[in-house]
This record gives C-alpha cells, structure tokens and sequence, in this order.
C-alpha cells in the first residue's frame, strides 16, 4: 500500500503509525544489525558449535583433539575405563563435583533471595532522592570486578586475616580457625559476589508495585504477614524468578570464586572445564563437561521461559 | 498531648536491618581491601601506618606498564567496536517493521549474556586453536580483543536499545513530513536523541572488558597479560599491599564508569 492511499483512508492511530515508521526507516534498516550478528554469530556461536564437535573427538596427548570420532568424553563423565581389562566402572568423581556446585548454587540463591528481597523492598520503598543513592549502591558491586571483590573476602578470612587477627586479638580463640580453601569460603564468596545480581532485578520489580493494594488489603484487615505473603510477594513474583535465575546460572557455572576461596582443592565445576584444558589436557572431556553444564543452564531458562511467558508483563 | 502513632503501611518489621546489613556486607570487605593499599608496612594484614608508597611502586613496576597497555588496547577497541556494532543493531532492529527471524536476531545478540562464562571461555579457546591449527591464523591480541567484543555487545546494545524504544517518535515523524531524508532524519534528530544512550552502553562495554578475567586467562596468549591476569599472577606469589594498590585503582575505574552510565540514565529519566 503507498502511502497516498493510506492517506485516503481512515486509519487507526496505532496503524498510521506504523505506515509513517515505514516511511521514515526504509526496510533496508535490518541489515544495520548485521554487523552485530556476524561478529557474535563468528565469534560467539560458531565456537558453541565448535566445543559441541570436539566433545565426540579423541584427544590429543599435549593438549587439542585428534580427528577421530568417540564418545569417551561423555563416558569418562561417569566411567573410568580399567587400563588392563578394558571395562568401564562406574567412578562419580565428577558427577560429585556437579552435584556439589549445584547444592552451592541453590544455596547461594536461597539466601541471596532472602537477604536481597527485604533490601530491595526496603529501597523501593525509600523517597525517590533516597531511592536513587541506593540503587547506585547496589549497582557498583554489580559492575565491580569479581576478581577483586573475591580477593576482599580472601584477605579476610585467611588465617592471618582481619577476623582471626580480631578473634585472637579478643582472646577468644588462640589459634587461627581455617576457613581459607574450605566450603565454607566458596559459598560465602558465592554470596557475597551474586548478591547485587539477586537485588537488582527484585527492586525494579518492587518498584512498579501498586502500593494501594497493600492498602486495600489493610482495610480488608490483614495484617503485616499477610500482606508480605499474600500480596507482596505474588506481585513480585516476576522479579523473584528473574534474580533467582540471574544467581542461579552464574553461581552453577562460577569459576573465579571457587578457584581464589577453595584454593584447588574444592572444585566446583567451572574450575573442573578449565582444568581439563590446561594440566589435564583433555579437550574432549572438558567440551563434554561444557556442555553438560550448558544444559543444565538450558534447562533452568526453559523454567524461566515456561513460567513467564502468557501472562501479563506488570509494568 | 500524645499523636496518635501513624502506621506506614509500606513497612514491613526488619527489611531496614537486613538492607542496613546487606550494604555493609558488600562493602566493608572491598573498603578494607582499600584502606590497605595505603599500609606503610609490606604485610597485607598487619596495619603500619599510613603511605602512598605502593601506588608508587605500582606505576614504576614494568610488569603493571605492559598489563595496563594491553587492558587499555583491549578493552578501547573492544569498546569502540561493540558500541558501534550495538547502535548500527539496536536501530536495525527498532526502527524496521517487524521482520522474520527478529526474535532470532535479538537471542543472538544477547546469547553472550546467557552462556556461562567458562563455557564461552573455553568454546573461544577451542576455536582459535582450531584456526591456527588449521588455516595458521594468528591474530594475537586481536583474538583477545574479538572475544571480548562478542561479550560487549550485548552489554552496550541494551541502554541504546531501551533509549530508542523511549524515544518520542513524533519527532522523527515531524522530520519527515518536512522532507527530511531517512538519513538526515536521523543524522539530526535520531542521533543526537540517542547520544545518552550510546554514552550509557559504551561505559558499559567498556567496564566488563577491562574487568574481564576468566575469558582472558583462557584465551591469552604469552604476552597478553591483562590488569586481572596480573593480580592473579601476583596472588600466587608472596604478597605485598601493592596489590591492594592495583585492585584499588581497577576498583576505582569500575566505580567511574558506572557512575557516569548512572548519571547518564538518571537525567535521561528525569
């Protein structure tokens, strides 16, 4: 239709715009994004499509693949093969470690949940002047380099480190108590570097409430409780579902973390990829190991996904 | 004579304690992290007294020169490169009728975002060893800077994205109905609207490059060692405040940049 015709005829508001949109952006506009999509598409998902290749291929003895199809990568995720006898037995070593950084993972969104949905409930309830400082000083770890921010909590818990020092100091214990290269360090540098990530999306979320409900609801004489539970939280529910999984993914796949706070010992799976690429040199494996992770990240997005889509966007 | 005690129903008893302690949590660590970067002692725990003296030694350290050229040359480029790619999509994909394959194109640009980092990580390694190994391609610190443009883009795409699509069209409307071609229409209405925007995406760009460590360590070669690489380096070895002092500066760049992107969204808001 050109747009004399469309001039001609009565047209609703929304579609004249969209004929005068035509007009103004020429449909040669997509090929704009083109750029983009090549470098990621390159650089980005051709290596996805890469790393899933490598994962059936042999390895080669100082690192990189030999061109000859197997699939030991996935068996050696669950099996050893016997050097002698050739037969496969059942070794859970790294299906353990899968296990344990998804137990770090739920834990670390559980009580990011916790602690971040009081603080952004707290801030969206904040005047406005106020609100923006808070929410400047929550989005600077956001950004803040992880690296750092881990060897913060490093300084502070190694033996000779600010808590031990001040504990001995007090005379309540008199040797240093570990927790450097422990459990205990990797969940709570998880916590401490996920948190922002758990807030921000809470508060844009609790932003948009619209707080004459709570009134309604106090009028209909419930009380602070059943507010929370029953007003508060299923109107935030987007918001919830958003942080868990923006804490979720990246603490299941964390890497910097446990390989600073449990010093090699404690493995998580990140760190597990990355060795098979550097001292273990098994490519294949470490692909296989990759991509199980990538699933697994798949498949919380496909629960983001299913429980998102069709309904209503507040806001 | 006693007021009757108003109830604030946007309260709920404690979420002020918690926000009270979740702020000290994120902060107290990094604070300290900071505060002994000005230690006169050569013990990262033991306080001394006050000096200026490891930022010094910093800037004189060779090691620290070559790490921050490299992260200065990476992450520049890297950023220049993302942002411009993010604004040329961003209007590709907002300023068209809705076109095949749209929903597609918008889960590519933001795949970056949705891939575990480790994973990216070694599917980027993976692929340039495939390259060298079969075309003897090298391409330096240029593999360095194209992985990290990938990881940008997405980062830069969405304030440009979000200020076009706030945008008040009547004015490109208006530019139009007075003759003004698709180009200049947009050279002198679209463009200087968006600059905000573009501002907002290339700091963000510009802080996850030069923060960047995990997909650098995997993919550097000798010679690449970034500001994040060296600390790890140095992490590994015994430790002086000098590396208080250098994560302190990386610190500082990260606050600056977010702020100036916070800034610019704050006024655009207003």
């Amino acid at each position: 239709m050109t747009t004399a015709a469309l001039s001609s005829v009565p047209l609703s508001k929304a579609a004249l715009f969209e004929a005068q949109a035509v007009k103004i952006s020429a449909r040669r506009n997509r090929l704009l994004s083109l750029p983009a999509l090549l470098i990621i598409g390159i650089f980005g998902v051709l290596p996805l499509i890469i790393i899933c290749v490598y994962s059936f291929l042999v390895a080669a003895p100082y690192g990189g693949v030999q061109w000859q199809f197997s699939t030991d990568a996935y068996l050696n995720f669950l099996f050893q093969r016997d050097i002698f006898d050739d037969t496969l037995q059942f070794t859970p070593d790294f299906l353990i470690i899968y296990l344990r950084s998804f137990l770090f993972a739920v834990v670390t969104t559980v009580i990011c949940l916790l602690l971040g949905f009081p603080t952004a409930y707290f801030m969206a309830t904040r005047p406005p002047a106020q609100r923006n400082w808070w929410v400047l000083l929550i989005t600077i770890p956001f950004w803040s380099n992880l690296l750092v921010r881990t060897l913060a909590i490093m300084f502070i818990i190694r033996d000779e480190g600010l808590i031990n020092n001040a504990l001995i100091g007090l005379g309540v214990i008199d040797k240093p108590i570990t927790m450097l290269y422990t459990n205990f360090a990797i969940q709570l540098g998880l916590l401490y570097a996920f948190l922002p990530f758990m807030v921000l999306p809470l508060y844009s979320s609790l932003e948009k409430l619209d707080f004459r409900l709570i009134e309604a609801a106090y009028d209909l004489y419930a009380t602070r409780r059943q507010v929370l539970w029953r007003v508060i939280i299923p109107l935030s529910k987007p918001g919830i579902i958003a942080g868990c999984l923006l804490v979720f993914i990246p603490a299941l796949g964390a890497y910097v973390t446990p390989l600073i706070l449990g010093g090699g010992i404690h493995l998580m799976i990140g760190d597990l990829i990355a060795q098979q690429f550097g001292s273990g040199r098994n490519w294949p494996l470490g692909c296989a190991q990759a991509l199980i992770l990538m699933t697994a990240v798949l498949v919380a997005l496909y629960f983001y996904v299913r429980n998102t889509s069709g309904k209503v966007q507040h806001g | 004579m006693a007021e009757p005690r108003v109830m604030d129903i946007k309260d709920q008893p404690g979420f002020r304690t918690i926000a009270i302690i979740c702020l000290l949590v994120l902060y107290v660590p990094v604070l300290i992290l900071m505060i002994f970067s000005l230690n006169s002692g050569s013990l990262v725990t033991h306080w001394e007294g006050v000096t200026l003296g490891w930022y010094g030694t910093a800037f004189l350290n060779e090691e620290f020169h070559a790490a921050a050229r490299n992260t200065l040359i990476i992450s520049v480029t890297a950023t220049i490169v993302s942002t411009i790619c993010a604004t040329l999509a961003a209007i590709g994909m907002t300023r068209v009728k809705p076109w095949r394959g749209l929903a597609a194109a918008f889960m590519v640009i933001n795949l970056p975002l949705m891939v575990p980092e480790i994973i990216t990580a070694v599917a980027t390694l993976s692929f340039f060893a495939l390259i060298a190994g079969v075309f003897g391609l090298n391409f330096g610190i240029g593999n360095l800077i194209l992985a990290h443009t990938v990881f940008c883009i997405p980062f830069a795409y969405m304030p440009i994205r979000a200020r076009l699509e706030d945008m008040d069209l009547t004015l490109e409307y208006a530019a139009a109905d007075l003759y003004a071609t698709p180009w200049s229409a947009f050279r002198r209405i679209t463009l200087p609207l968006l600059v905000p925007g573009i501002m907002s995406g290339a700091a963000l760009a510009f802080i996850v490059s030069f923060d960047d460590f995990t997909i650098t360590q995997l993919v550097a070669g000798p010679g690449q060692t970034t500001l994040p690489l060296y600390i790890w380096n140095q992490i590994r070895r015994p430790m002086t405040p000098e590396i208080n002092a250098i994560s302190t500066i990386l610190l500082m760049v990260s606050i600056l940049f977010v702020s100036v992107s916070f800034l610019i969204a704050r006024r655009r808001a207003k």
